[in-house]
């Protein structure tokens, strides 16, 4: 069965919602948001610290494959309820994103089945198009990089 | 004044997401679309204009009648916009549940 993510966001809001159906359990579905090392290999990111509890925090490392690092993200936990929801903050360091506030909801469909709805609310209406735009710009740059080293291979 | 148009702020208008919707069913004639609204019927025609100018609608003469329709080229490039955004989770997802997946005998 194909189970699509799906971005809503309307036009003129400072929000937006994701949500995806997954072939797993709840408990599962929850368990890969709360295990750092499970958390590393679906993020691709590294997890310098998760603690999962009311006023915990969080900070995620992103690097290059040659082992610089591109990108340090963190948030505050406000929330958390096992296997319910998860409402943290997320804040991309040194760049001009000013923080994000989520909420984090899991649920059952049945035994198998989970869906999480993930609800972002930006400081403004620009800050969310230019987060949205942001996979859309690095894939540009992606493109460019690798056009890059195929260049830099010919030489 | 003629102003530089976008796709983004032409779909910005409730109103002209509606026309949208509405002329992507059939092709339709300016005072067909009009009568689908409360507005009046400049307004609409002045939605009709900038959805034009901005290539998300187009004109063709059918004898006497205009008839507006959707280019559906514009169209998909709006609606790749948001795309590669959509991916990157759904990338991150599929990673997830195949992770998860697998975690599941051990347990």
């Amino acid at each position: 069965m194909e189970r699509k993510t799906k971005i809503h966001a309307e036009d003129g809001k400072q929000e937006l919602m994701i949500t995806r159906e997954f072939d797993l359990p709840l408990e599962l579905l929850f368990k890969a948001y709360v295990e750092p090392e499970i958390v590393e290999q679906w993020m691709g990111t590294k997890v310098l610290k998760l603690e999962n509890r009311r006023h915990g925090s969080y900070q995620f490392e992103t690097s290059d494959p040659k082992g610089n690092v591109l990108l340090r993200t963190n948030g505050v936990i406000h929330e958390f309820c096992q296997n319910q929801k998860i409402t943290r903050t997320f804040e991309m360091e040194n760049t001009p994103f000013t923080v994000q506030l989520e909420f984090l909801e899991f649920e059952k469909l049945t035994g198998d089945t989970s869906r999480l709805s993930m609800h972002s609310v930006y400081r403004s209406v620009a800050l969310r198009d230019q987060m949205l735009q942001l996979p859309f710009a690095k894939g540009i740059n992606m493109a460019h990089n690798r056009l890059q080293d195929v260049m830099l291979q010919l030489k | 004044m003629n102003l530089r148009r976008d796709v983004f702020q032409a779909i910005a208008d409730p109103t002209r997401r509606a026309i949208l919707l509405l002329v992507a069913s059939q092709t339709m004639t300016a005072g067909a679309i009009a009568s689908n609204f409360d507005t009046a019927r400049p307004t609409v025609s002045k939605h009709l204009q900038i959805l034009t100018e901005c290539e998300l609608l187009e004109q063709k003469q059918n004898g006497r009648e205009i008839y507006y329709h959707i280019n559906a080229k514009k169209m998909k490039e709006v609606a790749d916009f948001i795309e590669p955004f959509r991916k990157m989770w759904d990338d991150r997802f599929n990673k997830l549940e195949s992770i998860m997946k697998k975690y599941k005998p051990s347990r």
